[in-house]
C-alpha cells in the first residue's frame, strides 16, 4: 500500500453536499457523514433537500435528492451557503447543483451514471464532463463509482440490484478519506443495522465503503486533501437531533414537567410527520399518539384529551393549519391548553411541500374569525425546537390557553448536536385542576394570569358545560351585549399578559446604533452569522431573535428606538415587517426571500453593509 | 367479576333529577327532543355510573344543545366534529362513559367522516343520532337524510339526492352495536339506550325524532298511532321478526329476498329469528334495507363483540412500559446515542 504523501489544506469548516437520484440513498450518506463529523467533534448543521416525489423517474431533474452537511471547528450556525464539495451521482444532480458550488470547489461525479439516455434526462446535449471548462473552474474528479462498487463486491452472492444499491457507500468512503474523517461510526452503523438481519448487505457496504476510502488513500486520484480541526465547543454530553424530533422530546418533557401526560392527534403531512411518528416511541413515557382521520378530527381528539386533562397537542403543516382553524377557535373561546405545532412549508396550498418558507405567520395570527388572538412562539434552530416545544406547553397551560408553535421544514429535517440540557434546569410548568371543595366557577380568572381554572371530567360535583357560543364568567350561555365585549377583552388581556412572563430580550451587538436586523424562527443561524461575521471585521451591526411572536416582548418597542434601520430579513413577503411596522411606527425595512430555500449567510451580510455603508 | 357487595362504598342513588340542570330548555315547543332528554335523563341514574363519570359532547345543531340540559360534563364542540372530541376525551379517560349527540346534518353530512371513523375504531362510547330529515337551526333546509322530492327553502322544486340510511352507514362502517328508536316510545328509548350502554364498544342509535316546526309529522306514516303496528318491528334478540296487530304477520327469506308470510300459516322454522350478534353483517344489513312494504327494523339491529380501540390502545401502553420500564429522563434526553466533549 502507497503510504498517503498528500498534505492536508487546513479548513475551518467544510460545506459537503452529496446529490444523486432520489434511489441513490444520498439522505443515508448525508446522514453517516453527519454522525461521523458530530464525534471528531465539529461543529455542524445539515439541510436535507429532498423532492415531493418519493420516487420521481429514475435520472430526471424532478427525482433529485441532495444533502447538504456543513461542519468546522468554528461555530456552525447554517448548513452553508455554498457548497465547497460536491458529489453528483448522475448527470440531473449536476444539472441541478453545479450552480451552487462555490468556485474551485471539489466536484466529485460517478462517471458511469454519464450515459447518453442520463444525459438527455437532465437536459445535457453533450456530456458535460468531456468540457475541459469544466475542470478548469472545478477540482473535478470523475469516478466510475458503478463499476468500483460492483468490481469490490464481484466475489460476493449479491444480486447485481443490490450491489449496485451499494454504491452511495463507495462515494462516502471516498469523501472520508478526503476530508480526512473516520469510517469505524459508519462500519459500527451498517453493523448494527442490518448485520444481524441481512449479514451479507452489511458485509457488502461496509467492503463498498472501504474501498471508497481506499481508493483516496492508495490513487492519485486527487492531491487535495482537507483537514478540519476539533471544534472548540462548550464541554457536556451530547446528542445529534432534528427540529422534529426537538419539538417531540419537548413536548414530552413539558408533560414530565406539567405533570398532565402527553396527548397528540395528527395526520401525516410533510414536513411535519415525524413529529408524530417520534411520539410513537415514547407510550412508556405516557405519551398518547393517536393518527386519526384528518387534520380536523386530530385538533378535536387533542382539544377531546386536554379537555379531559391531558395535555393536548397536535402538529401538521399549512394545509393543515388552514383547516384546523375552527377548532383553533373553539379552544379559544373555552380556554383550553393546546399545543398547535406548524412545521411551515411553501405555500399556498400544496405549494412546495418539502421546502422550506416562513409564511404562515399572518395565518397563526390572524388565521380565525372573530377576536381571537392567541400566543405564538417560534424555534430557532433544529435543537432549539426542544425548548421552543417546551415554552408553548408552558404557556398553553399557566394561561389556558391554545398555542401555535411556529417551526420550517428547513428546521424539521435538519439536525444538528445538541447540548443535552440538564432536567433540572426545565421548570416546573404544573397547574392544579380546579379544587373540588369549592364551588366551579367556569371563567373565574387567576388574577395574575387571567387563566380560567379547568375542572375535568371525573371531579366530583365540577360537572358544568363548556362549548362555542359566549358564555359569562359562571360558564352559562350569554347573548349579553356587554358580556361578550367584556369576555372578548378579558380573552386579549390574558393573551397581551404572557409578555410579563417573558425574559429581556437577547441582543447580539450594542443595544443602540445604526443597525439592528430583527429575525423570527429558522433564519436564526444565517443572521447570527452574518452579523457575527461582521462583527469579526469590525463592523457595527445589531440582531435579535424573537422567541415570541404573540405578544410581542414589552421591551421590544424601546429597543427599536435605539437604532437608526430595521432590517427584517424573513422567508415570506415581509409579514413580521408588517407586524412591527403597525406596532412600533417604525419605517422597517424587508428582506425577502420566497424560493423554498433559506437565506445564504453571504446574502444578509451583503444587505446589512449596504445598510451600514448607505 | 364477582363484586363484593359488603365493599362497595355506598354511593347516593343518584334520580332524574340529579341530571336536570337549572338552565331553562329552549326547543321549540313539541319538538321531539324533549322526549329523548327525558328518556335520558331517566336511564343515566339506572346506568350505575357516578355523575361526574359522564361526559356528552355534541356538535352544533338542534340536537347538540342537548349537553346543557343534562348537568354532567358536558361540551358543545363545533359542527360535525363532536366525534373527534368525543375520542380524545374516551381515550384520555376510558373510566368516563362518553354520550355523542347528533343530528342527521351534523353527524352524516359535515361530520360524516368523523362518525365513520369513530364507528369504525370501535371506541366504547354511545352515539345518539337524531333524525328528523331536516335542518332545523338553520330554519328548513333539506339534510342528507330527506327523501327524495323534499320540497325546501334550498331545494324549492324538491330535493334530488338520495337519501342516507344511517342505520345502513353504521352498518358499512361495522359498527358493534346498531340500533333504532323513536322519539314518542319513551320506554323503548331507555331500553335502548341502556342496551347501548351496556354495550362495550361503539353503539350507534338512530332516533326517528319530529321537528314540529320544519318537517312536522315527518315519522308518522311509521311511528304514528294509525300505522304503528303495521309500519314497525320490533326485534328482539332469539325472537321471530313478528309484526303487525296480534303480530299476526312475520318475515322469512326467499333466497336472499325477504317476504311477508301470514304468522299463522307459516311452516316452523320459516320465520327468521332475530339474530342481532350473527357474525356475518348481511342479515342486519338486509333489515336495514328492506323496502317500504316492509315495517321499519326498532330496538338492537347488530350488536357483536370486539375489543375496544382505548383498550388496545392502553394494552399497547402497558407492553411497552413492561418491556421498557417506565420513561426516565435520561432515556428522554440521551437517546440512542451521544458523545462527551471534555
Amino acid at each position: 500500500m502507497t503510504q498517503p504523501t498528500h498534505a492536508f489544506h487546513e479548513m475551518k469548516s467544510v460545506v459537503v453536499r452529496f446529490a444523486g437520484d432520489s434511489g441513490d440513498g444520498m439522505q443515508i450518506v448525508g446522514e453517516r457523514f453527519t454522525d461521523t463529523s458530530v464525534t471528531v467533534p465539529n461543529s455542524i448543521a445539515t439541510f436535507p433537500d429532498f423532492p415531493a416525489e418519493i420516487r420521481a423517474p429514475v435520472g430526471t431533474i424532478g427525482g433529485v435528492s441532495a444533502f447538504q452537511v456543513h461542519f468546522g471547528s468554528n461555530q456552525v450556525l447554517t448548513p452553508g451557503d455554498e457548497p465547497d464539495a460536491l458529489v453528483a451521482m448522475n448527470p440531473a444532480a449536476l444539472a441541478v447543483h453545479l450552480c451552487d458550488l462555490a468556485k474551485g470547489g471539489l466536484l466529485v461525479v460517478n462517471s458511469a451514471a454519464f450515459t447518453e439516455e442520463n444525459l438527455k434526462m437532465a437536459g445535457f446535449a453533450t456530456n458535460p464532463l468531456d468540457d475541459p471548462s469544466l475542470s478548469e473552474k472545478y477540482t473535478l474528479i470523475s469516478l466510475d463509482i458503478t463499476g468500483l462498487a460492483l468490481e469490490s463486491l464481484k466475489d460476493t452472492t449479491l444480486t447485481n440490484r443490490e450491489k449496485l444499491r451499494c454504491k452511495n457507500f463507495f462515494a462516502l468512503g471516498f469523501m472520508y478519506w478526503v476530508y480526512s474523517r473516520p469510517i469505524e461510526p459508519t462500519i459500527d452503523y451498517i453493523n448494527s443495522k442490518w448485520a444481524k438481519k441481512m449479514p451479507g448487505l452489511a458485509d457488502a457496504n461496509i467492503r463498498v465503503l472501504k474501498a471508497g476510502y481506499f481508493l483516496g488513500e492508495t490513487s492519485e486520484t486527487t492531491r487535495n486533501r482537507y483537514m478540519v480541526a476539533r471544534a472548540d465547543v462548550a464541554p457536556g454530553v451530547y446528542r445529534k437531533i432534528s427540529g422534529n424530533e426537538a419539538t417531540a422530546l419537548g413536548l414530552i418533557a413539558a408533560s414530565k414537567r406539567s405533570g398532565r401526560d402527553l396527548f397528540f392527534a395528527g395526520y401525516p403531512i410533510t414536513p411535519a410527520t415525524s413529529v408524530m411518528e417520534t411520539l410513537n416511541n415514547y407510550k412508556h413515557f405516557g405519551v398518547k399518539t393517536l393518527q386519526v382521520e384528518d387534520e380536523i378530527a386530530a385538533i378535536g381528539v387533542a382539544i377531546g384529551g386536554s379537555y379531559a386533562g391531558k395535555l393536548g397537542c397536535t402538529a401538521t403543516s399549512g394545509p393543515g393549519m388552514c383547516l384546523k382553524g375552527e377548532f383553533i377557535g373553539l379552544a379559544i373561546t373555552t380556554e383550553l391548553p393546546l399545543v398547535i405545532v406548524n412545521v411551515q412549508r411553501g405555500g399556498p396550498s400544496t405549494g412546495l411541500p418539502t421546502k422550506t418558507e416562513q409564511s404562515d405567520l399572518f395565518q397563526a395570527l390572524y388565521g380565525r374569525h372573530g377576536e381571537s388572538p392567541l400566543p405564538v412562539v417560534a424555534a430557532n434552530s433544529p435543537s432549539d425546537c426542544f425548548m421552543a416545544a417546551f415554552e408553548a406547553a408552558r404557556i398553553a397551560i399557566q394561561y389556558s390557553t391554545p398555542v401555535i408553535l411556529l417551526t420550517d421544514g428547513y428546521l424539521a429535517n435538519g439536525s444538528e448536536p445538541w447540548l443535552i440540557p440538564d432536567e433540572s434546569t426545565l421548570p416546573d410548568i404544573s397547574r392544579p385542576f380546579a379544587d373540588e371543595s369549592q364551588p366551579y366557577v367556569a371563567f373565574k380568572r387567576d388574577p395574575e394570569t387571567l387563566a380560567r381554572t379547568q375542572a375535568i371530567p371525573g371531579q366530583v360535583g365540577l360537572e358544568h358545560r363548556i362549548g362555542g357560543i359566549e358564555k359569562n364568567e359562571k360558564g352559562a350561555i350569554s347573548y349579553d351585549p356587554e358580556n361578550h365585549s367584556i369576555m372578548t377583552g378579558l380573552r386579549a388581556a390574558k393573551v397581551a399578559g404572557i409578555a410579563k412572563s417573558l425574559p429581556p430580550l437577547e441582543v447580539n451587538g450594542a443595544r443602540k446604533g445604526k443597525v439592528l436586523v430583527i429575525g423570527w424562527g429558522g433564519t436564526y443561524g444565517a443572521i447570527t452569522s452574518a452579523v457575527n461575521s461582521l462583527h469579526a471585521e469590525g463592523f457595527e451591526v445589531s440582531c435579535t431573535h424573537l422567541r415570541h411572536l404573540n405578544p410581542l416582548p414589552s421591551d421590544l418597542g424601546e429597543l427599536i428606538k435605539g437604532f437608526d434601520k430595521i432590517l427584517v430579513p424573513e422567508l415570506n413577503n415581509g409579514q413580521l415587517s408588517l407586524i412591527i411596522r403597525a406596532n412600533y411606527l417604525v419605517d422597517t425595512i424587508s428582506m425577502n426571500k420566497i424560493m423554498g430555500r433559506p437565506f445564504k449567510v453571504s446574502e444578509i451580510r451583503e444587505h446589512i453593509l449596504k445598510l451600514i455603508t448607505a | 367479576m364477582v363484586t363484593d357487595i359488603q365493599n362497595v362504598p355506598a354511593v347516593p342513588a343518584l334520580t332524574r333529577k340529579d341530571f336536570v340542570p337549572t338552565c331553562e330548555v329552549r326547543w321549540c315547543p313539541g319538538c321531539g327532543d324533549y322526549a329523548i332528554l327525558s328518556s335520558l335523563q331517566r336511564t343515566f341514574p339506572e346506568l350505575g355510573v357516578p355523575r361526574e363519570n359522564f361526559a356528552i359532547i355534541s356538535g352544533i345543531g338542534c340536537s347538540s344543545r342537548f349537553p346543557f340540559y343534562m348537568d354532567t360534563y358536558g361540551f358543545h364542540t363545533i359542527h360535525g366534529r363532536a366525534p373527534s372530541v368525543a375520542t380524545g376525551v374516551k381515550v384520555a379517560n376510558p373510566d368516563l362513559s362518553v354520550w355523542v349527540i347528533t343530528g342527521d346534518g351534523d353527524g352524516l353530512s359535515i361530520g360524516g367522516n368523523h362518525l365513520l371513523h369513530l364507528l369504525r375504531r370501535n371506541l366504547n362510547i354511545n352515539v345518539l343520532l337524531f333524525n328528523n330529515r331536516i335542518y332545523g337551526l338553520t330554519k328548513g333546509q333539506y339534510s342528507p337524510t330527506s327523501p327524495v322530492g323534499t320540497k325546501t327553502k334550498t331545494s324549492p322544486t324538491g330535493s334530488v339526492e338520495n337519501p342516507l340510511n344511517p342505520v345502513l352507514f353504521a352498518l358499512g362502517a361495522e359498527a358493534t352495536f346498531v340500533a333504532r328508536t323513536v322519539d314518542n316510545n319513551p320506554k323503548h328509548m331507555v331500553e335502548t339506550f341502556k342496551a347501548a350502554h351496556e354495550h362495550q364498544g361503539i353503539s350507534f342509535v338512530e332516533i326517528f325524532q319530529n321537528c314540529v316546526i320544519f318537517n312536522d309529522s315527518t315519522w308518522e306514516s311509521i311511528y304514528g298511532k294509525e300505522n304503528r303496528e303495521d309500519q314497525m318491528l320490533f326485534l328482539e334478540a332469539g325472537k321471530p321478526l313478528l309484526f303487525g296487530k296480534d303480530k299476526s304477520k312475520g318475515i322469512r327469506l326467499n333466497g336472499l329476498t325477504p317476504e311477508i308470510v301470514d304468522a299463522a300459516t307459516a311452516a316452523p322454522g320459516e320465520i327468521l329469528i332475530h339474530q342481532p350478534d350473527h357474525p356475518s353483517p348481511l342479515y342486519s344489513q338486509l333489515l336495514a334495507t328492506m323496502g317500504p312494504e316492509f315495517p321499519t327494523p326498532m330496538g338492537v339491529i347488530r350488536k357483536i363483540e370486539k375489543p375496544t380501540y382505548e383498550s388496545l390502545v392502553a394494552a399497547q401502553t402497558d407492553a411497552t412500559v413492561a418491556k421498557k420500564g417506565t420513561g426516565t429522563w435520561q432515556e428522554l434526553l440521551q437517546g440512542d446515542s451521544t458523545w462527551t466533549v471534555a
